[in-house]
């Protein structure tokens, strides 16, 4: 019997381990295109200044990639050490994207980083850039590979289940790829990663402002950092958009739960806080089309007919028809080598039942419905401090260009507070991508208790609680030498 | 003609080839290990730590890929094992999770536990990672008490394939010798391949005559344990499948699984030659500092043909000692033929990315790391 505490445990862990590697991935996502675009600039105008500008910056990206590998790693195992039944039922196409991110990425970042650090005076400037621009294009190609496997989970396609070897084995490797949930996540992370290196780099800068030092230093990498996270935050906002539509399509239940909507129905309303609605615009968001049918929590629940007679089944039918397909999937491997005209029709009611099979680990329709408490309001944090994120980048970028940044000693205090709000909004982010998909690990084919390791609860809230202490230890160093180094400077106003 | 059998002896030929690159990256732990025993001041042990330091990542991510590739190739080895021997890969994942951190703040201001605390943690990491590594892999050969039940799946109650018999989850390893004496064995090789990476990439007299006591050390432990390990995994029982898929029990499988696969035992022989050539002469010439690159490439050849015995030949890789017929062999652990000829595909690029990790590589390592240099560069 699966305990659920174990579940319980098991998902806190990996939920505390993400939580941790998102908060230093965005950043080395975005401080390595500011950093390479400063260095690009040194290499085209050959000004010095911008080479202190990019190395000081890379200073700060190297000591936050070293926690990021150290979160990561453990991530990835965690799938085997916590998940185990997970890696056996869609290793077959989980764990292929996954090597293809060591293979083709990882190496890259390994490989370029150490140039880019220590290369200085061995390579030549043009070899030394493309490592720089290497390092951050090997972090993308990262997030390439692990968001096909992510995307892949929230709408599995390519693939089929085999009764035999007992697992979904991957047949078009193609599909996988061009996952739209996959794109649009895709997107929506690494210029989420713009964003944060740019509000960061924004933030320290106006630091500087305020304490009244580094000035030429501080307004151009605020030149730079501003354009690449306005540009980034449109880029969330458009694949933002087709995340929406995509979640109607394949996840009805994560974006109803973000809604906190409980009836749905056509021309629905979006909720900016409670109380507060859009008529029509949810209908928009979710299909493009003001008449578009979304449907709420009790629709998903009890069964629903859209208005182009689209029938779609309670979640008691559902769990029905997984219970028979995981009970015909039984049958079907005890008579597969005695009796094959059973086992042939035990495979027939397998197929026709095969895109319920998660259903049937399902005990209750309450089951079936995430938190929509914290979705919801992981949604409003995350859409309204990007809204905010971007006024104050343009607001920036327009006193920067109008030379008045200098004295808008408010203007450098909002975007020095604003560092941990960006922060705050990837964790968001995060809450509604993974909490809005449960009970789910892969999408209507295994939900978390049917995914986890034969291990006691107590091994894992040992583990869970030494992963607490040795990240926290790390965020706590990371972020006191950080300060050191800001505090220290970049040291280029001499020049 | 490429059969699904084929594709799944490829693919144990890479994790084989991933196996024997990251048992030879592991000279950056070896050289930690070294950080206090070699470096008598803080000029040398800084040498030590910048010269690791600048290639620690490859190491991580063959780790880290070493890892992907298993879950693609064989996600039941994945499921399984790190599933069920909990505490071994934690541990493991823990001292590398330290390692990864202690470079970048060892030295900086602000790093709350001090130069020293960092330093230890690379030394633990050094120890114990190829410690531990090596005791895991011991098990490919004496087996783990697992079991397996895919048709748990069917049980909605209680739908976990692999299941651990035991509680120590993992840890029961070390009450099995030769896990143990593999364990010392990896361990010691490391640190040889540390003291013979640094006297090639240090310019400094007198750390290079420390790290040659090192090595003779290092290197004599090695030898002891490898012919323990020898003696034990030629003699010992192995575990064979037999043409129905049974798997029985073999007295000398492995030291048949060598005379039976001559090309593989020619690897092996030429790895141990070219390992034990590199030592012997640094150790007999003052002037040689070349070592590595003769005992690293031996460590690789001679490392993928212990990983070649384990798994070809009709031989369980990853066996059960609870029960025989749930033992992990090629073929019933593997992917998909379709996702094993995807991924050779994908696997073509291999020679590609060792193309440019060479040529940075060299062009990085022109000259020997001095102080001078650290002294007017970035460093750790």
């Amino acid at each position: 019997m699966v305990e659920s505490a174990l579940v319980g445990w098991s998902r806190l862990q990996f939920a505390l381990t993400a939580g941790y590697h998102w908060l230093f991935v965005p950043l080395t996502l975005g401080l390595a295109v500011i950093m390479a675009t400063m260095e690009s600039i040194y290499v085209v105008k050959g000004d010095e200044f911008w080479k202190k500008c990019a190395k000081f910056w890379m200073k700060l990206f190297a000591i936050n990639f070293a926690v990021g590998i150290a979160t990561g790693i453990i991530l990835e195992f965690e799938f085997g050490t916590n998940w185990s039944n997970y890696s056996w039922f869609v290793g077959d196409i989980f764990g292929a994207p996954l090597a293809i991110e060591g293979i083709l990425a990882f190496f890259m970042e390994a490989t370029f980083f150490a140039v880019m650090f220590f290369g200085w005076g061995k390579v030549s400037k043009r070899t030394h850039l493309f490592a720089t621009w290497m390092t951050g294009i090997g972090a993308a190609i990262s997030a390439v590979w692990i968001l096909v496997a992510n995307g892949w989970m929230q709408h599995p396609v390519g693939m089929e289940f085999n009764p035999d070897t007992v697992r979904h084995e991957m047949v078009d490797f193609w599909a996988l790829v061009t996952n739209p949930t996959f794109i649009s996540k895709f997107f929506h992370s690494v210029f989420s990663g713009w964003m944060t290196g740019a509000i960061f780099v924004i933030g320290i800068s106006c630091w500087y402002l305020l304490k009244n030092r580094e000035r030429r230093f501080a307004l151009s990498s605020i030149r730079v950092a501003a354009i690449v996270g306005i540009v980034g935050t449109f880029a969330v906002m458009f694949s933002g958009d087709s995340s929406g539509v995509h979640a109607a399509k394949y996840q009805p239940m994560k974006l109803a739960a973000a809604e906190g909507l409980m009836d749905g129905g056509e021309r629905a309303a979006f909720s900016i806080v409670p109380g507060v609605e859009i008529p029509g615009m949810l209908s928009i968001l979710a299909t493009h089309d003001i008449n578009g049918y979304v449907p709420g929590i009790n629709n998903l629940l009890d069964g629903y007919t859209t208005p182009d007679g689209q029938v779609f089944p309670s979640a008691e039918e559902k769990i029905e028809r997984g219970q028979t397909a995981i009970a015909a999937f039984a049958e079907y491997r005890e008579l597969k080598d005695s009796d094959s005209a059973a086992a042939a029709e035990a495979r027939r009611v397998l197929d026709e039942n095969v895109d319920y099979f998660g259903y049937g680990y399902i005990d209750s329709r309450e089951e079936l419905v995430p938190n929509v408490g914290l979705v919801y309001w992981a949604f409003r944090v995350m859409v309204g401090l990007g809204c905010a994120l971007l006024l104050l980048m343009v607001v920036v970028l327009w006193a920067e260009y109008k030379k008045r940044l200098p004295d808008m000693k408010w203007l450098q205090w909002a975007a020095l507070l604003s560092i941990p709000l960006v922060y705050l909004a990837g964790q968001a982010g995060w809450i509604v991508a993974e909490v809005g998909r449960q009970p789910w690990v892969i999408e209507g084919l295994l939900p978390t208790k049917a995914a986890v390791s034969s291990v006691s609860v107590a091994a894992v809230q040992t583990t869970f609680f030494i992963f607490v202490a040795v990240f926290t230890l790390f965020l706590v160093i990371e972020m006191r030498i950080l300060i050191k180094a800001i505090k220290q400077g970049p040291q280029v106003e001499q020049e | 003609m490429i059969t699904y059998e084929f594709l799944q002896n490829y693919w144990w030929f890479l994790i084989a080839l991933l196996g024997g690159l990251l048992v030879f990256l592991l000279f950056v732990q070896g050289g930690n290990a070294l950080i206090f025993l070699a470096g008598k001041n803080e000029q040398e042990r800084e040498l030590i730590v910048n010269s690791t330091g600048r290639k620690w990542e490859l190491t991580f991510t063959t780790l880290v890929t070493f890892g992907g590739a298993f879950f693609a190739s064989f996600p039941l080895f994945y499921s399984t094992s790190f599933g069920g021997a909990y505490w071994v890969w934690i541990l493991i994942l823990i001292t590398f999770v330290f390692q990864a951190v202690s470079y970048e703040f060892q030295s900086k201001a602000g790093n709350l536990l001090g130069k020293k605390s960092f330093r230890i943690f690379l030394t633990l990491n050094g120890c114990l990672a190829p410690l531990l590594i090596g005791t895991a892999v011991g098990t490919f050969f004496t087996g783990s008490q697992f079991m397996v039940d895919k048709g748990a799946v069917g049980n909605i109650a209680s739908p976990v394939i692999s299941r651990w018999a035991n509680g120590w989850h993992g840890l029961e390893a070390v009450a099995e010798p030769f896990n143990v004496g593999f364990g010392v064995m990896v361990m010691c090789l490391a640190i040889s391949l540390g003291a013979l990476y640094m006297i090639n990439n240090i310019d400094n007299n007198k750390l290079a005559a420390q790290l040659r006591k090192s090595l003779l050390v290092s290197f004599g432990l090695f030898l002891v344990a490898l012919l323990f390990v020898l003696i034990k995994l030629l003699t010992m029982e192995g575990f064979a499948v037999a043409a129905d898929g049974v798997v029985v029990m073999e007295k000398g499988k492995y030291l048949h699984n060598f005379l039976q696969m001559p090309a593989v035992l020619a690897l092996f022989l030429v790895g141990a030659v070219l390992l034990v050539s590199g030592v012997v002469m640094t150790l007999s010439k003052k002037e040689f500092k070349r070592g590595i690159w003769l005992s690293g490439p031996g460590t690789v050849f001679a490392v993928m043909a212990l990983f070649m015995i384990a798994g070809y030949n009709n031989t369980a890789y990853y066996p059960s000692s609870l029960d025989l017929q749930d033992s992990l062999t090629l073929a019933n652990s593997c992917s998909s033929e379709f996702t094993l000829k995807t991924m050779a595909v994908v696997s073509l690029i291999i020679p590609f990315v060792v193309a440019y990790i060479a040529y940075f590589w060299r062009k990085m390592d022109k000259k020997s790391l001095t102080t001078e240099e650290l002294n007017s560069s970035e460093k750790y």
